[in-house]
């Protein structure tokens, strides 16, 4: 955490730029662990129908009790739908947090712009802190926000898929026009992606396959955490624009040479 | 008694209410949510609500999710 660099969202005050995802972890003890290590404030969760035959730990067993826990509507297809996951949610005893997912499309997982901002909508006028995961699209952005998005979701590639940053150009734009959190979720593979992010002067990054599948959970998310540290002081430091010539940064004068 | 959990019909047992049902199911009570015919059902009233032939229960709970 930077001193004064607190990020806020909604009414609340988030202590770490980094968020993290629980799913793929092959075993959940391993999940404390991470966020043990790498301190990531919201944390995400989804919700199934519970599996009878099987007697596996809860996942929030192994959450922190510090941590925001932020449900995604995952396995919802139309607004309705996560409007029904949302609600069973708050029933769970969970904080109104919600991470709206809507998804349609079972090769790309790419969502479903239209239906989240339907969901946007119907959730934020119930009292949810609402955070839709979007294709990047400035106008649909700026029509989640009107409708009460607290922070808007872009995502830098196909989910799981590690290919980094792909939709750099217009998450650029949408952090120079939105007057809310821009957050990349989904894509990102390599710390050096949450870097790129981040010297762009996105707000925050989701993470949750490149961590959870790596050789190494607790070494990746540290990485992942301190790339997002990194990033974002590089931000507030004010990069300096590229040029296509050298310019010395040793005085080439007054040495060795006679002056002409 | 038969009734929908989860899609699927099953016989209630001796169970006649919903906590019964989840005790019978040996659920961890904890963190599960039920929806019965679509309404979701608070924990404090899981005692109150009868099944009924035909029933729909969803009962839900946490997993790991990006």
């Amino acid at each position: 955490m930077i001193v004064d660099d607190m990020l806020k969202i909604g009414d609340r005050e988030i202590n770490s730029r980094f968020f993290l995802g629980t799913g793929k972890f092959q075993d959940k003890r391993m999940i404390r662990d991470v966020i043990e290590s790498s301190g990531p404030h919201i944390v995400t969760v989804a919700l199934r129908r519970v599996d009878i035959a099987s007697e596996d730990e809860n996942v929030l067993d192994n959450i922190p009790g510090r941590c925001i826990l932020m449900t995604n509507t995952s396995g919802a297809r139309t607004a309705d739908e996560a409007v029904r996951i949302a609600n069973l949610a708050e029933a769970a005893g969970c904080e109104k947090w919600i991470k709206i997912e809507i998804i349609n499309d079972n090769k790309y997982l790419l969502p479903d712009n239209l239906e989240t901002l339907k969901a946007v909508d119907a959730l934020s006028s119930k009292g949810f802190t609402v955070l839709p995961y979007m294709c990047p699209d400035l106008a649909m952005a700026k029509r989640m926000v009107s409708a009460g998005a607290a922070a808007v979701m872009p995502l830098g590639a196909p989910i799981g898929s590690n290919r980094g940053l792909k939709t750099e150009e217009i998450v650029k734009i949408m952090v120079n026009e939105l007057d809310v959190p821009v957050i990349v979720d989904a894509g990102l593979g390599v710390p050096s992606d949450a870097v790129k992010c981040m010297e762009l002067g996105c707000a925050a990054v989701l993470v949750n396959t490149a961590i959870a599948t790596s050789n190494d959970p607790v070494n990746m998310a540290i990485a992942f955490s301190e790339a997002v540290v990194s990033g974002r002081r590089a931000f507030l430091a004010g990069m300096r624009p590229m040029i296509n010539v050298a310019e010395a940064s040793s005085p080439l004068t007054g040495f060795l040479r006679e002056e002409k | 008694m038969k009734i929908r959990i989860n899609g699927k019909e099953r016989s209630t047992g001796k169970a006649d209410n919903l906590i019964e049902l989840a005790k019978d199911m040996k659920l961890n009570l904890k963190h599960i949510v039920i929806e019965h015919n679509l309404n979701i059902i608070p924990r404090d009233r899981w005692g109150e609500v009868s099944l009924t032939e035909g029933d729909s229960i969803e009962i839900v709970n946490f997993v790991g999710g990006g």
